[in-house]
């Protein structure tokens, strides 16, 4: 187990969310924050940033930033969720663009469709205002042990 | 930088220095290294802020996805007869093994379908060699996605 994965540990059970994104320099950069609903499942947003557009004269945020926001989103959800202090590896990320991401706050949750021995399968949904609407979604595959 | 055998080079060059130019792709600090036959080559060098794994130092996967959306981009521009604006409508990467932290990372697309329509793109992310690929990226993105242009008519050469 690395300290990294020791200091998320902590960080969960004291639900230090502001903390938990801190810890990952790139979902720093992006501007990622992360709370509960009211369900108590994770929820991560993502203020609108100048600095995250792809497309300038629409404005829209970028597709890869939309990819990269959903792919830290299913990770994180994946620790908090586990019991098992080894950070998964991911092994393949799909995305569907739905409609473009406009300069409003962009909201992702998850939800770990199976969990098995060696791979977990996590899907990812993105919406702005609506959430009938969502702007992307994504599946994605994680490698959960080393198999060493 | 060689756009020669772009279906329009003009377009190609301005699409390519368009993209990477963009604040997100500024963000990372993409670099346009240029088009070789119709294959693109983007450049994005390690920073400790694009880490996502803080234990390894190894790169977030969304700069992986960035790289290869945007360099996908530019590939469909290389196949580009005149202007038009483009959308991504789905993208999969395959993560074949981890990058190496402190390497710069390198994205080679090629559009090898430009339906009527639809795009398909392809695209390899490596350190030293595409023949030793660290990601897979296959894209699809939508012709003329959008009325309003990406570029403007007063910035287009």
């Amino acid at each position: 187990m690395s300290d990294f994965m020791e200091t998320f540990d902590r960080l969960r059970d004291e639900k230090r969310f502001a903390e938990v994104i801190a810890a990952v320099p790139y979902a720093r950069l992006m501007g990622v924050e992360c709370g509960e609903d009211a369900n108590g499942e994770l929820l991560f947003s993502l203020p609108f940033y100048e600095r995250n557009v792809g497309n300038t004269t629409l404005p829209a945020l970028h597709g890869g930033l939309i990819g990269g926001f959903l792919e830290n989103a299913a990770l994180l959800h994946l620790m908090w969720n586990r019991e098992s202090l080894e950070a998964p590896k991911i092994v393949d990320f799909s995305l569907d663009y739905l409609r473009s991401g406009k300069a409003q706050t962009l909201h992702a949750q998850c939800e770990i469709t199976k969990q098995g021995k060696r791979v977990a399968h996590v899907l990812i949904e993105a919406w702005q205002e609506d959430r009938k609407k969502p702007v992307a979604v994504a599946r994605a595959h994680f490698l959960l042990s080393t198999g060493s | 930088m060689s756009h020669a055998d772009a279906a329009n080079p003009e377009v190609l060059k301005a699409m390519g220095e368009l993209f990477v130019s963009l604040p997100h792709c500024r963000t990372l600090g993409f670099e346009y290294l240029g088009t070789v036959g119709r294959k693109p080559t983007l450049k994005v060098d390690w920073r400790e802020d694009l880490v996502g794994n803080p234990a390894s130092g190894v790169v977030h996967g969304g700069v992986i996805t960035s790289i290869v959306d945007t360099t996908s981009a530019v590939s469909v521009a290389a196949n580009m007869h005149d202007y038009e604006t483009i959308a991504t409508l789905d993208l999969r990467i395959d993560y074949l093994k981890a990058a190496t932290p402190g390497k710069a990372i390198y994205c080679t697309a090629e559009c090898y379908r430009m339906a009527s329509q639809i795009a398909f793109t392809r695209a390899v992310c490596y350190h030293d060699s595409p023949d030793d690929p660290i990601a897979h990226g296959v894209a699809t993105f939508m012709r003329g996605s959008n009325p309003k242009p990406m570029l403007q008519v007063e910035d287009k050469p």
